[in-house]
């Protein structure tokens, strides 16, 4: 959405603005609504009807406030005049609106204007100065002050600056709690268990996020759509589900060191970085990427990091200490590119070294790979050669007698796998074999 | 244009506590300075008047309580089932059981499914067997508790771990020799001062998560058996616990008899979330496999999904036929499915978006207790009172 708001403040393909009349005073680069709407119409290309819906959720998330009637929070087509709201108050800047700002907010406003206040904001002032009355004479002192410093303002600025807020305070009422959590905190220290139910409560949602509840909603219906193909259970399985038919080539086409995985297999890399680096032959592929991209000491560096989180206690001093040879010390030959506070937190976390000190720069390098590395990866050549060449298993025939059981096998076992590789070099073929002589045909 | 002249800062060191937060701007002794939130409120509660008694702040507690249930009804607007309407139908199911393992002497009490997707590792009242599932069992270990309710499989699949009525989970490496005896080579890792309820490894083999009828979880180092974090904010047995498939893998879910459902940060310790929408015991909890929710399933005879993100329950799923608890919930690969077994003999499968039931499972003939869908999702086994182990794909 951001991104909209500052194409249309563009000076040259932006908005085009005026001087608006409000009342007496002129109110300086404001826009009509109407304008607003055939600017989205040519700029993106769309219907009237999509361009007034998003013009609505600009409006409702709070970018764009109308002067005229500032409470009805809606996008009009016609000649009503809006502005655009500062980036300080923007919903993305994650100031936290709390109740003294609210408070100090509806002071100011009583002070400068009786009466100005209207129902609900009056509950609201009413309900505060009952609620944080310990507070009260602050609230009031900063409610002055801030007058004060206002009134040093020349009359335009000031009245944009007071729409500006007040279209703030329409979009978000704050959360009631946050407050709480402090009073208590410096109150009782011997009511330890009401506090730590309190502090619970402190991680409650603002009303704000109303709109995010719909995206939430959303999600689970996109991932269940998006793995619905991969689910075994609701789509069936290709060759065949092993448990129904006894025929174990699902699990072998699909086992961790095959030549050439299967198509669904590779798509599922796409999903996320997450599902990419669970699989270990994609962990594979995408190290033999980052290598040709001269960066591979990332991934390197992200397991080396795995291994001391969930490694053995007693060894961790030692494996730390080699992390920091290879990837951390200032020439190493695996140096990773960490930005400068968190390589300082981190070389100063390691003279104590414990299980967590690794984390800042493990996640550091994480996201990176995320938003860097795993993008191009999935629009490399690479990728995009091995989706095409794998393998896409032909449902198995059912066998023409019914009553002839295939052998089951025993599956060699994790133990044994890490006990001799060199077994388990002899066991695969031996399976292979064993499936060869069923009449399967790939 | 938009005023940019006024602009403040917006964040940046605080000008008291030193800390890179969102600031504030106030004014103090007719001075503008810069604050962060925190240190603007700890200000301002200074000279508060003193002398709280644990039980007005009891009362206090119970008002938010009340509070936050009201605001969280306030945003009661949207519906997973109103979302999943366009969603396509699921058609009839038919899921037969295929395989069923009778080795068990006793009741069945829990199961886990190894990584390898074929081996399964189920304790009952005695013994702990394990198993690969083209082949009847490999291993059998007798216990020396009565009911050990707890087993997990290792990530490497080397290693295997149960507890129990005897307060404690041990871990036996697996080996090849049907022979030897494992119960010689066991290693007691875990102590809990009540029975252990449920136990599991984080991403490796080195570390144990365990739960306890004292009411705690707690953290192990499988190599020493140390104690590496507890986590304390139940307020009665805990029965189950499931870990978060994120990406940074640090937070699990508790479920317990306090009717709540507890977020929880394997890091320090803290409780991050809390749900208390049951009923009733919750006897099971497991994670949606996106981790962005998950589902509980209760003595109240419901299963109910909780958003993480959203804070709060997002569906129900019951039927007023059903009025036996559930005890074990799984979901399917995709998360459209979630299989819950019953006290009533009978395993329900539900549509997780749109809330309705899509199949009912009949073949066992006692009470089933766990159910669990294999790592690759081709199949999923219920285990049951009356000694059996059903494997039922589709």
């Amino acid at each position: 959405m951001e991104r909209v708001i500052v194409s249309m403040q563009d000076p040259d393909m932006g908005m085009k603005m005026r001087n608006q009349r409000l009342l007496i005073t002129v109110i300086p680069h404001a826009m009509t609504g109407r304008d607003i709407v055939d600017w989205l119409i040519q700029k993106y290309t769309i219907t009237e009807e999509e361009a007034l819906h998003i013009g609505n959720f600009l409006v409702k998330y709070g970018y764009i406030y109308p002067l005229k009637e500032p409470r009805n929070l809606c996008l009009k087509q016609d000649e009503t005049p809006y502005r655009f709201q500062t980036p300080y108050y923007w919903t993305s800047t994650r100031w936290p609106a709390s109740e003294l700002d609210y408070a100090i907010y509806l002071a100011k406003k009583n002070i400068r204007k009786q009466g100005e206040l209207i129902e609900y904001e009056k509950e609201c002032y009413n309900a505060l100065h009952k609620r944080i009355n310990h507070t009260w004479d602050f609230v009031v002192m900063q409610a002055r002050e801030q007058l004060r410093a206002s009134k040093q303002r020349r009359k335009a600025d000031r009245i944009v600056l007071e729409c500006q807020e007040q279209a703030y305070w329409l979009i978000n009422r704050p959360p009631v709690r946050q407050i709480r959590l402090y009073r208590l905190v410096q109150s009782d220290r011997r009511a330890t268990v009401v506090q730590s139910d309190v502090m619970l409560y402190m991680w409650c949602l603002p009303l704000k996020n109303k709109l995010c509840m719909f995206v939430w909603v959303c999600s689970f219906v996109k991932y269940c759509e998006q793995y619905q193909d991969h689910d075994p259970i609701m789509q069936g399985c290709l060759p065949s589900n092993p448990w129904i038919t006894d025929d174990i080539m699902y699990w072998n086409m699909n086992s961790e060191t095959v030549t050439m995985p299967t198509k669904l297999r590779v798509e599922r890399w796409s999903f996320s970085f997450m599902e990419l680096l669970n699989d270990p032959l994609g962990r594979k592929e995408l190290l033999t990427y980052l290598e040709k991209e001269f960066s591979a000491e990332n991934l390197c560096f992200w397991q080396a990091c795995e291994e001391v989180r969930h490694g053995e206690a007693s060894k961790i001093a030692a494996k730390v200490d080699e992390v920091y040879k290879q990837f951390l010390a200032p020439g190493a030959s695996r140096w990773v590119n960490i930005d400068s506070k968190t390589m300082e937190k981190t070389l100063e976390g390691i003279k104590h070294p414990h299980r967590f000190v690794l984390d800042d720069a493990q996640m550091h390098i994480y996201f990176l790979m995320k938003k860097d590395s795993y993008p191009r990866y999935l629009k490399s050549e690479l990728y995009k050669n091995l989706l095409a060449k794998a393998i896409v298993p032909q449902e198995t025939k059912k066998s023409v007698f019914p009553f002839m059981r295939r052998q089951r096998h025993s599956s060699p076992s994790p133990a044994l796998v890490t006990q001799t590789a060199e077994d388990n070099g002899k066991a695969k073929p031996s399976a292979a074999k064993a499936n060869a002589g069923t009449a399967s045909q790939i | 244009m938009c005023d940019q002249t006024f602009v403040a800062i917006t964040f940046g060191p605080c000008d008291s506590c030193s800390q890179n937060k969102p600031l504030m701007n106030i004014y103090l002794q007719n001075e503008p300075v810069n604050y962060c939130s925190l240190c603007v409120e700890l200000m301002a509660c200074q000279g508060l008047a003193k002398g709280e008694t644990v039980s007005t702040l009891r009362a206090e507690s119970e008002n938010l309580k009340a509070k936050l249930e009201e605001e969280r009804a306030k945003l009661h607007d949207v519906e997973l089932h109103q979302v999943a309407e366009k969603v396509e139908t699921l058609g009839q199911f038919v899921i037969k059981t295929r395989r069923t393992l009778k080795g068990h002497g006793n009741k069945v009490l829990c199961m886990d499914w190894c990584r390898d997707k074929r081996r399964m590792v189920s304790s009952s009242q005695v013994i702990m067997r394990s198993a690969a599932v083209c082949v009847l069992q490999e291993h059998a270990v007798t216990m020396p508790c009565t009911w050990v309710m707890a087993c997990a499989y290792a990530p490497s699949g080397c290693v295997i771990a149960c507890g129990g009525l005897d307060n404690k989970c041990s871990v036996y490496p697996l080996s090849l020799d049907k022979n030897e005896n494992l119960a010689a080579k066991k290693k007691s890792v875990a102590m809990h001062t009540n029975y252990l309820s449920a136990c599991s490894f984080t991403n490796s083999d080195m570390q144990l998560l365990t739960s306890s009828g004292d009411g705690t979880c707690a953290l192990w180092d499988v190599e020493s058996g140390q104690l590496l974090q507890s986590f304390h904010g139940h307020s009665a047995d805990v029965l189950s616990l499931d870990l978060a498939p994120s990406e940074t893998g640090n937070t699990f879910v508790s479920g317990g008899c306090d009717k709540k459902a507890n977020v929880w940060d394997m890091r320090s310790g803290q409780n991050i979330q809390s749900f208390e929408t049951h009923e009733s015991d919750i006897n099971s909890v497991k994670y949606y496999p996106s981790g962005d929710a998950f589902a509980t399933g209760s003595d109240d005879a419901t299963c109910r999904l909780y958003d993480l993100r959203a804070d709060r329950e997002v569906a129900i799923y019951s039927k007023e036929s059903i009025i036996f608890g559930a005890s074990s919930v799984d979901f399917s690969l995709s998360g459209r499915l979630l299989f819950a077994g019953y006290n009533d003999y009978n395993i329900n499968v539900w549509d997780v978006l749109k809330g309705t039931r899509v199949a009912i499972l009949f073949g066992h003939e006692n009470r089933v207790s766990t159910v669990r869908v294999s790592p690759d999702g081709t199949a999923f086994c219920s285990g049951s009172w009356d000694n059996t182990l059903d494997f039922n794909p589709v």
